[in-house]
């Protein structure tokens, strides 16, 4: 509890044991009506100050000023006790309110809380200084104990260790870490001593731009939200005037029919209509649904841009992937050496061995996957006379043996009949001295979750899930039947990809969302046009959280659907709240008009119906994997 | 130019007025409040100096909500 809060518990314990201790005096009259003033004044007075301060800036119509009118109305017509007890019941939900809602909101600011306190770094002496991580300069080594965040992002210099990369990505699994590798602010160091070499300032650290992400993501709101600001606005004059007419209509009428007016019943009448009224519940637990759903999809490795995203989310109707780094991993691994039989002097092996040496001088990509499928140490002084020739291959001179390594039309000059491979992918032809060896295939490797992916998108109720590549029709046709996309449009130049997208925005029904997702590296233009921008891989680019609306920490395709799951869950919840708020409290008005409901129900109705909607929407926390 | 600047509210309500307030104060472009991080987004229109903008935004919303507090 804060200073504040603790006041007013000082107050209502104050007030209360007054009300109580006056109900037992036998008192009337003035004396009564002076008595009870005092505890009126120690509850209450804050209310009647905003209340006034409220008139003098013409803002009537708020709860301040609600609760001004009933309380002070139901003195002038004597009824002390019930004037001062409204008020007391009022000032009781307020706080409760104001400690639940402080309360779930530090719960999930702290599920999101991954900024670290300080840096370490070793001086001359070998002792280790705390400092800010916002005084650490690039390049500065710092030191990260076991059990300690890593503040900066930058690479290893010294140590091993496992990390927990949980804050970050949801993932619970450890990454190792040893020297060399780079390493991302945000995780926690498990078990050894690393040393870090810092590659960026705490400002432009990972954790700094995740924190940043986070924090603002309840700025832009849904159109739930904007609707009950819209309904507020409407909502309380409506209901003051329908309590003035209550109190005025009625009785006049009467008067008019030649019956007894009755003022006192339908004044009473009329304040407890406007205590019932009080929007809070609506206003307090829509904006918390949403947070809870964000801080829940967080906890995941699911970080959300803004309730609107996460509402949008739910009525996703279309999936359209980019292939590479999305439902594949990116990377180019070899999926077979196939020796040819007529080549007798080698197996699978040797061909890989042959192939590593001849492109060991080669950084490109294919090369670098030779290299690691073959997996041994590669000895550059056997290779000589090396000669690349761009668009065919390599040829040189390995152990001796003249080696070509390339595509078909590197074979077809040489005078070489060259096989045709089944599988899929970019084919490196091999000939050994001067005789067609085999071929190696090497191909980017399907993610092990992208089938359940798209799986588990159909089941969460996606009618179409498309899939857009740069790649050969081939490959991507390859692809998408072991996955089971419903489209595949292959061979597109990244704008092409937005016109795609821009089709499929055309023919999709209104009131489905168009979602996206891609490695953000350069689908930035189709992540901005799409209704919901997802991109993976936000372990360290910037691009990625800077484009999408949504960043899937870990990369894993899985993770969309659980988000949509999320995202209905939290919109089922601000539904209930809705309807539940707005239900009773018009049954309570309806009660309150015909006289059934009194000003217990009608506190019941505003306080009551906020607490259980607070607590409701804390059910967006929880999240089923 | 857009700033954020901590805010302390203590109903939702009121932060829905705050950010009224704030969207009416010449000078401002557009403000966004979140009850939830208990902060402002504050957008300045072009050549606004944001110093005396957020004292006129300061005054209008404790006009709207005498408690809260803007952390300028």
């Amino acid at each position: 509890m804060t200073k504040k809060q603790k006041k007013m518990l000082v107050r209502i314990v104050l007030a209360a044991a007054l009300l109580i201790g006056f109900y037992f005096l036998p008192v009337t009259g003035a004396v009564k009506f002076v008595l009870y003033l005092i505890p009126y004044v120690v509850i209450g007075y804050d209310i009647l100050r905003k209340a006034f301060l409220g008139l003098l800036h013409r803002e009537v119509f708020d709860e301040n000023f609600l609760m001004a009118v009933a309380t002070v109305g139901a003195i002038l017509l004597g009824e002390y006790q019930e004037g001062v007890a409204v008020m007391l019941f009022y000032q009781i939900g307020e706080l409760f309110q104001a400690v639940a809602v402080g309360k779930s909101r530090r719960n999930i600011s702290a599920l999101m809380d991954i900024r670290p306190d300080y840096a370490n770094i070793e001086k001359e002496d070998g002792k280790l200084e705390q400092v800010s991580p916002d005084e650490v300069a690039v390049g500065t080594v710092i030191v990260v104990c076991p059990g300690e965040k890593v503040p900066i992002d930058g690479f290893v210099v010294e140590g091993a260790s496992s990390l927990n990369t949980s804050a970050l990505t949801g993932e619970s699994v450890p990454r190792e870490a040893a020297a060399g590798d780079e390493i991302i602010s945000g995780c926690v160091n498990l078990t050894g001593l690393l040393k870090i070499r810092t590659t960026r300032e705490f400002g432009e650290s990972t954790v700094s731009k995740i924190l940043d992400l986070v924090e603002n993501s309840s700025m832009k709101k849904s159109r739930s939200e904007n609707f009950i600001t819209r309904f507020a606005k409407y909502y309380t004059p409506a209901v003051c005037y329908g309590a003035l007419a209550l109190a005025v209509v009625p009785p006049l009428f009467m008067t008019l029919m030649g019956n007894a007016a009755d003022w006192s019943m339908w004044i009473t009448r009329a304040l407890t209509f406007l205590v019932i009224s009080c929007p809070c519940a609506l206003v307090i637990s829509i904006p918390l649904s949403f947070f809870g759903g964000i801080g829940g999809a967080s906890a995941c490795g699911i970080l959300v841009k803004g309730s609107n995203y996460l509402e949008a989310l739910a009525q996703t109707g279309c999936v359209v992937f980019d292939k590479t780094g999305t439902l594949t991993k990116g990377v180019f691994q070899v999926t077979e050496a196939v020796p040819v039989q007529a080549w007798t002097e080698g197996d699978s092996r040797t061909l890989l061995y042959y192939a590593a040496h001849a492109e060991s001088y080669s950084s490109h990509p294919i090369s670098k996957s030779l290299r690691e499928a073959y997996g041994g140490a590669i000895d550059s002084e056997q290779v000589t006379e090396v000669e690349e020739t761009g668009g065919e291959g390599v040829t040189a001179r390995v152990d001796g043996h003249a080696v070509a390594a390339g595509n078909a039309r590197l074979m077809r000059r040489l005078g070489l009949q060259c096989a045709t491979p089944d599988g899929v992918g970019t084919v490196v032809h091999l000939a050994v001295d001067g005789v067609y060896a085999g071929y190696i295939l090497i191909a980017d490797v399907v993610k092990e979750t992208a089938g359940e992916a798209i799986a588990a998108l159909k089941k969460a109720g996606v009618k179409k899930t498309v899939m857009l590549t740069g790649d050969a029709k081939a490959v991507a046709d390859h692809v998408a039947a072991g996955l089971g996309v419903d489209e595949v449009h292959s061979e597109l130049l990244p704008a092409d990809k937005v016109e795609r997208v821009e089709e499929l925005l055309q023919s999709r029904n209104r009131r489905e969302k168009l979602a996206f997702v891609g490695d953000g590296i350069n689908d930035a233009p189709v992540l901005s046009r799409a209704d919901i921008g997802i991109a993976m891989g936000a372990m360290g680019s910037d691009a990625a959280i800077e484009a999408a609306d949504i960043v899937l920490m870990d990369d894993d395709p899985v993770k969309i659907a659980l988000a949509m799951r999320i995202s209905r869950k939290c919109l089922r919840i601000v539904y209930e709240n809705i309807a539940f708020a707005l239900g009773v409290k018009a049954l309570c008005l309806i009660l309150g008009a015909l006289g059934i409901a009194g000003m217990w129900m009608a506190i019941f109705a505003d306080v009551g119906v906020m607490v259980i909607a607070v607590l409701n929407a804390i059910r967006c926390l929880k999240i089923k994997r | 130019m857009k700033k954020t600047y901590k805010i302390e509210v203590d109903c939702a309500n009121c932060a829905l007025k705050m950010e009224e307030a704030a969207k009416s104060v010449d000078g401002v472009k557009d403000a966004v409040v979140s009850f939830m991080t208990q902060k402002m987004n504050v957008e300045f229109a072009e050549g606004a100096d944001d110093k005396t903008v957020m004292q006129a935004v300061l005054k209008a919303c404790k006009k709207v909500e005498d408690d809260c507090e803007i952390y300028l």
